[in-house]
This record gives structure tokens, C-alpha cells and sequence, in this order.
């Protein structure tokens, strides 16, 4: 039996109110945390090994830590719930059944670094979940855990939901920055980082929910046993979201390390009907494609790292042969193309154009130089944008351009 | 006749913009409000959200057009967005979206002459574990075929 960290109380009813939390010893975490030294909170959860789950992966304690402790200015907690990444369902489940697990997370990270505002960036999309957040804020509020001099501990902590309006760059940290200060969510360069220089200016911890939602576990279970649950640097569980042409699609909590074919066949209960399988997305949309005999790998940062890919939100999105590879080559181009925000010229140009192109190839009005062109223009984005969306559009593209070329081509030649 | 927001709106805004240290950064939240009350952000809304926060109306241009849900031309009763991203994909959207195209009578990015419904086509909305899926207004439809979705939109009004 693996430990479920997160989504134990996923189903269960009622269970995203605080009377239902609280019998589970719902925020024990936090009356513990806040006997404990803010800085040996830090150091617990670098001991864990928590990695952020919303894709890049940063130690969350590490991320903490690089906040000035001695700061003339207010600090501030940004919870990124913009859950944008194609493939990736997790936290939209976090929140809809775990709300209080994830006010926990939040309350113990403000308090080590020394904050007193959070807000939790929403989605637009996800309306009704704001709404059971908002309603979840206030039974929290009311039992003590949020507002001022929390559980009588002397810290006070305000904590908003802030909805955004559809734009997958706001899932970009310092995208998601812009926008709740009010402006179009263009990212910002680095340095400086949010740490030092974040929302209003001021030092910023940004993390994912689910990072987050872990970070009671670790207080609960200690760094120790967190970190043995998973990988060395890489503790705990993912939420893997399975979608695709599987029998059962849906969140799958398993240890870090667990393989993407156990996932795939003895959790999602392999392929539907009698579909074989063809390629997998393993990590969300912009992770690189992984063919079907690639995929007896631990699904950990390190080991899909090698394979090229990346874990990145573990939204895994499983494609079976009778799907043509040029379709989902048009989705992949045409979603980048669209999401580009403009602001850098490798990525609204190459992404605009490589769309343009590959619309050509799948009405076959194509030749295989414009697959080389593709390549070409996918290779001018790598690295060469503001933010991370420039790398994470190239990479899928080059991937399957590479991994499913003769189909691609063959694809032309009908 | 310019648009004016209600009393408990303008309460709302109120409380929206006593988050923030500075009230520029009540905007989006503002104007999803304002996308709420009035159906759409077009000139005149974007020059009342600019006048209750002090700032220049281009500002909220600026805003406006970045965001996919901030629509500037009205749209119907029901809004059908339909999920077009890679594991829709996979478990057959495009056929669906035929299957409502041809039952409602128009194509993604109009309404019908009724006003009743609107059709779109998104990128993502996060629910791909229940693909093929879609939104109405502000509501999950998942694990849709063709006899779930007539369904669905048979019953609204």
C-alpha cells in the first residue's frame, strides 16, 4: 500500500469542509508548525526534499530560503492554481476536495518565511472552485487558523482568492505576477528573482498547489519518512493525472519513482478496448514525447531527464495508434501559437509560423523540406526566449518531429 | 445609455480593491465582475472599470484584449466551449464539435440569431481525465459523446 498523502479524503463527503477536515486531525500541522523556529521549518522541508509540482521542479525549501528575512518591505505568498499545462487535473482536485490541506500549506510556508498576505491565483475556468475556496477561507477564518494571531501564536495571515481570465502564460510565475498586479500577463526577465523582487516589488514565494498541499504532510510525517516515500531529492508522491485512451483516466497518487508503464497499466488499467498504445506525454503537454517502449521509466525529474523528457506537472496523456501523430502535432502548434504572449520575437514568430506550416503538412500541400523547416524554427526558439513557454513549445515539436518523422512524411506521400 | 454597475456590485468592487495596496490590481478581478454584469467588456465598460479605479482607459484596453474570457462582443445565454486541446483530441472532440456545430446551426466564434447560444473552441480547461470535455457557461460537461451532449443541450432553455 502507498501512501496517500493528498488525496485520501478525495470522494469522501463533504470533505472539503473544515468539520470534516478537522475530525481527520485536519490542521494539527499547522498548530504544531507554529511551536516550531520559522528556520527550522525551512530546513525540514529542504531535508524532505520537496520539489515544486507545478513543472520546473525547485526545491520548495530552497526557494524559501532565498527570501530576505530582514526586509523593510511586506512579503508575499502567491499560490499558483492557474493549472494551464494541457494534461495536468491535479490541483483542480486538490481544491475541490482538499481545500483546508492546502490553506494548511499555505499558513505554515507564510509563516517560516515571514508573510502575512497570500494570494491563491485561480484560473478563470475554474469558477466554482473559487467559489468553494472562498467559502472554505471563511469556515477558516471563523475556527481561528486565518486572520490575525492565529491559534494564539501572534502571526497573522490574510489569504485571497485572485481569479484570472484565461491565458496559459499566467501559469508562468512571473507572468502570474504581472497579472495580479493588473496588467497583461507578459514575464518578466530574471534577475531579479521574485524572491528579492516579486508582486509590488516586494520579496515573493510563488508555488504551485500542490507543493504546497504537501508541506503539512512533512510537518505531520516528517522529512525523514517523506523524503524514503519517494526518490533521493525528489520525496513524497505525485498526483498523476492520466488522460487519454486508457480504461481509467483520472488522478492516481503514487510514490515519486513509480513507472510511467505501472501507471499507464496497472493503475489506469491499460489501453482502452483494443487500442494499442503509440506514444506517451508524460509531464503535461510541453514535456517531449515518449514512444511506447520508452516508457518502463521512473517517473521522477531525474530519470525523465534522461530520457530527454521531463516530469514537469505529471499530467500524463496517453495516445494510441489509431491517433495520427500530424494531429497531434497540429493540436501541440496550434495551442503554443495561441498562447504565445507576443512579447518576445523567437516565440510569436517561430510559433506562428511552425502552425502555419504544420497546417500545411496535414492537408498535405507539404514537402519534407518544410519539415526541416519546422525544425529549423523550433530550433531558433530554444533559448532564446524571456521565459520558460519558448523552450516548452520547441521541445514537444522537436520531439515528435524526430521520434515520428517516417510517419509524418509518410503521412505526405498519400 | 452608458453601463453602470449595481449597488451590490459596486460593494464588491469595494471589497475587491481593499485586497490590494495599490487599486490597479483590483483590474482583472473588476473586470471579470464587469464581464458578469454587462455580458461583455467593450469601449463603455472599459471607461467605467478605468473611471472606479483611476486609471486610463487604454490600460484596461490593454488588459482586456490579453485575456481570453473577457469577451468585447456580447455573446448567448449559453456559452458552449468546447475543449479542442490534445487529449479532447485524442478521445474524438473533433467529431463532437461537428455534432453541435450541426445541431445549433453555427460555427465556433458566433451565436445563434436567437441569442441563445454561443460556440467556442478553447485550448485546455483542466479537466482532461473526463476527455472529450466542454464548458457551459460556468459548468463542467466531461466524458461527453453525441447522445450526452444532445442531452445536455436539450434541456436548456
Amino acid at each position: 500500500m502507498s501512501e496517500k498523502y493528498l488525496s485520501r479524503n478525495f470522494g469522501v463527503t463533504d470533505s472539503h469542509k473544515i468539520e470534516v477536515y478537522l475530525k481527520g486531525n485536519g490542521y494539527s500541522a499547522v498548530r504544531n508548525a507554529l511551536k516550531i523556529k520559522p528556520e527550522n521549518i525551512i530546513e525540514e522541508i529542504k531535508k524532505a526534499g520537496l520539489r515544486g509540482r507545478g513543472g520546473a521542479g525547485f526545491p520548495a525549501g530552497v526557494k524559501w530560503g532565498f527570501v530576505p528575512k530582514k526586509t523593510d518591505k511586506p512579503k508575499y505568498l502567491c499560490v499558483n492554481a492557474d493549472e494551464g499545462e494541457p494534461g495536468t487535473v491535479k490541483d483542480r482536485y486538490i481544491m475541490t476536495h482538499n481545500p483546508h490541506q492546502l490553506f494548511e500549506g499555505i499558513i505554515i510556508a507564510s509563516y517560516a518565511v515571514g508573510i502575512n498576505t497570500a494570494f491563491i491565483y485561480i484560473r478563470g475556468e475554474y469558477e466554482n472552485i473559487a467559489q468553494r475556496l472562498e467559502e472554505a477561507l471563511d469556515e477558516a477564518r471563523a475556527e481561528g487558523f486565518l486572520g490575525k494571531n492565529i491559534q494564539g501564536s501572534g502571526f497573522n495571515l490574510d489569504v485571497y482568492v485572485h481569479r484570472g481570465a484565461g491565458a496559459y502564460i499566467c501559469g508562468e510565475e512571473t507572468a502570474l505576477l504581472e497579472s495580479l498586479e493588473g496588467k497583461r500577463g507578459n514575464p518578466r526577465l530574471k534577475p531579479p528573482f521574485p524572491a528579492s523582487v516579486g508582486l509590488f516589488n516586494c520579496p515573493t514565494v510563488i508555488n504551485n498547489v500542490e507543493t504546497l498541499a504537501n508541506v503539512p504532510v512533512i510537518i505531520n510525517v516528517g522529512a525523514d519518512a517523506f523524503q524514503k516515500t519517494g526518490q533521493k531529492g525528489d520525496g513524497g508522491t505525485r498526483i498523476f493525472g492520466v488522460s487519454g485512451m486508457v480504461k481509467k483516466p483520472g488522478v492516481y497518487e503514487l510514490p515519486v519513482g513509480t513507472t510511467l508503464r505501472d501507471i499507464i497499466f496497472k493503475h489506469a488499467g491499460g489501453m482502452k478496448g483494443s487500442r494499442r498504445l503509440k506514444a506517451v506525454i508524460p509531464g503535461g503537454m510541453s514535456a517531449p514525447v515518449l514512444t511506447a517502449d520508452e516508457i518502463d521509466v521512473p517517473m521522477d525529474f531525474e530519470s525523465l531527464m534522461e530520457k530527454k523528457s521531463m516530469l514537469g506537472s505529471a499530467g500524463i496523456i496517453v495516445i494510441d495508434q489509431e491517433t495520427s501523430m500530424v494531429d497531434v502535432l497540429k493540436v501541440v502548434t496550434k495551442f503554443y501559437a495561441h498562447e504565445s504572449c507576443g512579447q518576445c520575437t523567437p516565440c510569436r514568430i517561430g510559433n506562428a509560423w511552425i502552425y502555419r506550416i504544420v497546417k500545411r503538412v496535414a492537408a498535405r500541400e507539404a514537402g519534407k523540406r518544410d519539415l526541416d523547416t519546422i525544425c529549423r524554427l523550433a530550433n531558433n526558439m530554444l533559448g532564446k526566449t524571456l521565459c520558460p513557454l519558448g523552450d516548452a513549445a520547441a521541445m514537444p515539436i522537436l520531439a515528435i518531429m524526430k521520434k515520428f518523422r517516417t510517419e509524418i512524411e509518410s503521412h505526405l506521400e498519400q | 445609455m452608458s453601463p453602470q454597475f449595481s449597488e451590490k456590485a459596486l460593494k464588491q468592487v469595494e471589497k475587491i480593491v481593499a485586497r490590494y495596496p495599490h487599486k490597479e490590481a483590483a483590474l482583472l478581478p473588476v473586470l471579470v465582475l464587469a464581464r458578469r454584469e454587462f455580458g461583455r467588456i467593450a469601449e463603455e465598460e472599459e471607461k467605467l472599470v478605468a473611471a472606479i479605479l483611476g486609471i486610463k482607459p487604454i490600460k484596461v484596453r490593454e488588459v482586456v484584449t490579453f485575456y481570453s474570457m473577457l469577451n468585447r462582443e456580447k455573446i448567448g445565454k449559453y456559452h458552449i466551449q468546447v475543449c479542442s486541446n490534445i487529449s479532447c483530441t485524442v478521445m474524438g472532440a473533433e467529431t463532437l464539435l461537428d455534432h453541435i456545430r450541426k445541431k445549433i446551426g453555427i460555427e465556433p466564434g458566433q451565436t445563434t440569431e436567437d441569442g441563445k447560444f454561443s460556440l467556442s473552441t478553447v485550448e485546455c480547461l483542466g479537466a482532461c481525465e473526463m476527455a472529450p470535455c466542454m464548458m457551459v457557461n460556468e459548468h463542467y460537461y466531461g466524458n461527453l459523446d453525441k447522445k450526452k451532449i444532445d442531452k445536455i443541450l436539450d434541456k436548456m432553455e
